[in-house]
């Protein structure tokens, strides 16, 4: 993708044509020799399967009082992972819970990453007056801290998922503005850049299809990394109570039983643990990519 | 006397975003949907049409916005942050009786984190391909992954069932009235569990970074000086390279203060926490608007403090940069 990296050399009559790995093809490569990139990548199909195949298999309403309240696991065959303080099945609620945490997740993730990289881009390329308006903006940003802030335009606004994931995005996209800014500041300066220039090329064209693609790699692991965090705000969000409150999720699920976790720890640690996993799944592919991207790092 | 025009310069920009949460706060109000008399009415249990009247005039929403802006400007200048429909007393009071016990938590925890992750992640970096080395990485990914009100639930349950040797509720045993030596033993001990289930998270990433640092900076040519002028291996480690690989955890320390504001409102939310996260709570379930906006202000200037002194500590650790050369 990184277009000095194309020159073919020139190949000598006779000779076998010489063989150039496009960059993806490498990384992917890379990211497959990957144990632990491989093992995060199966978890999240899995919990993806689980989320959208499983309430088909499971067609358990999770908000239904199917049996008592607080029974442990393995008191029924019908209630595998017991029931909560209103009786409702905690493995129907899982199974159902992971759409709007994985949909607000994602969403809010592709949000921040959107107002981050036009906010960096144009900071990086243009510089000067634009640079230092968006940079005091970014510092404002950051100066608040993200959940209380979310909370807060939460609170303001109705709880729906829209809602949590545009303040989940409004929140968290100063750091990929930052890691923007800089790749565009470096990058800015390249041959192929005042060769895009020189061929008349405007600046709209030059920071979208010029650069941008080429600094792709260091934000395509941040973005992964967003989204554990994303989802980690959004169960945040939920555990406290500011969520949909008729919508299903794992956050929804521990913080409603927030009173009852001596009487039953399977309904709060069970969710949790779904979530754990998910984000932690998400972690191990970002840090795979992070590897296969950026393979000056990889010693460390 | 370059340092002083630095540090004056801090100062300014500081002031500047101070003002600017304060608007954003202000404006945060007024987009809130419906009117803010009514809602003010409404926790008052209904008002007639003139009762309403008095209640636009009593906090000025009779007037143009930039006006009402100049007023709230001025009034929150002299410390006036309005009154909590909720709990019917001044908003600055109200945190500032909470903004200890959330500083407290803050800073036993980044101080915890700090410490024990670098001490972790130095260990790691002398032997980067070991098992240690790996165990740190796998629990970093661990720390960061678990949610911080999960773990906190879980060490809720371990210490209340499995080993009942602190305190899971609270931040002092109302048995043990008064002060002296004892209440701050209490307070400790109520501090333990909330403190790490927040520092854990920050302990995996410093312990990474600091690896990573350290890892960096052992590979420097001043490195090789120090190991080849036979200075002992704890001397190289301990003095040499520790000192340059410090500063990437100093100034990440420093950043990290909102979120380990925002990771305090979960955690005092576990532990019932008498902080600023659980009024927060509170007021939002309350929708008392001047509460948690207070709370977002006060919460906005912990964090310009914080970065304002890690600017002034990292300038005073790098001789480099202490010229303002840098950015």
């Amino acid at each position: 993708m990184t277009g000095t990296e194309q020159v073919a050399a020139p190949e000598e009559p006779g000779a076998a044509p010489l063989k150039v790995e496009s960059p993806i093809r490498e990384a992917w490569r890379m990211f497959l020799r990957n144990g632990s990139a491989i093992a995060g990548l199966v978890l999240l199909i899995g919990v993806i399967l689980v989320t959208f195949i499983g309430p088909q298999v499971y067609p358990v309403d999770p908000f239904e009082i199917v049996w008592a309240p607080l029974t442990p696991p393995g008191v029924d065959a019908s209630i595998p992972f017991g029931t909560d303080y209103l009786g409702r099945d905690v493995l129907a609620g899982i199974i159902h819970g992971g759409r709007a945490t994985l949909a607000v997740g994602a969403s809010a993730a592709i949000l921040t990453v959107l107002i981050g990289i036009v906010v960096g881009a144009l900071a990086g390329f243009y510089g000067g007056f634009v640079d230092e308006i968006l940079m005091r903006l970014t510092e404002f940003f950051q100066v608040l801290p993200p959940l209380l802030f979310a909370m807060v335009l939460v609170a303001l606004f109705t709880p729906t998922l829209t809602t949590v994931a545009v303040a989940i995005g409004v929140v968290s996209w100063t750091q990929t503005a930052r890691l923007t800014r800089a790749e565009f500041l470096k990058l800015k300066q390249l041959e192929y850049v005042t060769a895009a220039r020189a061929i008349g090329s405007r600046n709209g064209r030059i920071i979208w299809r010029v650069i941008l693609p080429n600094a792709l790699p260091p934000l395509i692991v941040s973005a992964t990394l967003i989204i554990g965090v994303a989802i980690l705000f959004e169960a945040g969000l939920s555990f406290l109570g500011l969520s949909d409150p008729n919508v299903m999720s794992w956050g929804l699920m521990i913080g409603s039983s927030r009173s009852y976790i001596i009487d039953s720890w399977w309904a709060v640690t069970l969710p949790g643990a779904a979530i754990f996993i998910t984000v932690l799944s998400v972690s191990l592919i970002g840090d795979g990519l992070n590897d296969a991207l950026n393979p000056k790092l990889r010693e460390r | 006397m370059k340092i002083a025009a630095i540090i004056a310069q801090r100062l300014f920009y500081a002031a500047i975003l101070i003002l600017a949460v304060l608007v954003l706060n202000f404006l945060l109000l007024h987009l809130a949907p419906g009117d803010p008399a009514e809602v003010i009415a409404g926790e008052m249990g209904g008002a007639t049409q003139e009762m309403m009247a008095e209640i636009r005039a009593a906090y000025g929403l009779d007037q143009p916005l930039h006006v009402q802006l100049g007023i709230y400007l001025g009034r929150a200048l002299q410390g006036d942050l309005g009154q909590s429909f909720f709990y019917n007393a001044p908003v600055v009071g109200l945190i500032l009786g909470r903004l200890g016990a959330t500083i407290l938590l803050v800073v036993t925890s980044l101080t915890f984190a700090v410490v024990i992750g670098t001490l972790l992640g130095v260990l790691a970096a002398r032997k980067p391909t070991g098992l240690f080395s790996n165990v740190i990485t796998v629990l970093s990914l661990v720390g960061y992954s678990a949610p911080v009100f999960w773990t906190g639930i879980i060490l809720v349950i371990v210490f209340a069932w499995v080993f009942p040797i602190f305190p899971i509720s609270g931040m002092s045993d109302i048995r043990l009235a008064g002060g002296g030596i004892e209440h701050v033993l209490d307070v400790a001990h109520h501090l333990v569990l909330p403190a790490f289930t927040l520092g854990v998270i920050y302990l995996a990433q410093y312990s990474r970074l600091s690896r990573a640092s350290m890892l960096e900076v052992l590979g420097a040519d001043y490195i090789r000086t120090a190991r080849a002028k036979g200075l002992s291996e704890s001397v190289v480690v301990g003095k040499h390279a520790l000192r340059n690989a410090i500063l990437p955890i100093v100034t990440i320390a420093g950043l990290q203060f909102g979120g380990l504001i925002s990771g305090a409102v979960l955690v005092e939310t576990v532990f019932s926490w008498p902080g600023l996260g659980t009024l927060a709570l509170d007021a939002i379930l309350g929708r008392d608007y001047p509460t948690i906006l207070g709370i977002l202000f006060f919460s906005a200037v912990i964090v310009i403090v914080a970065n304002l002194l890690t600017d002034l500590c990292y300038r005073l650790v790098d001789p480099r940069i202490r010229s303002g050369g840098h950015k």
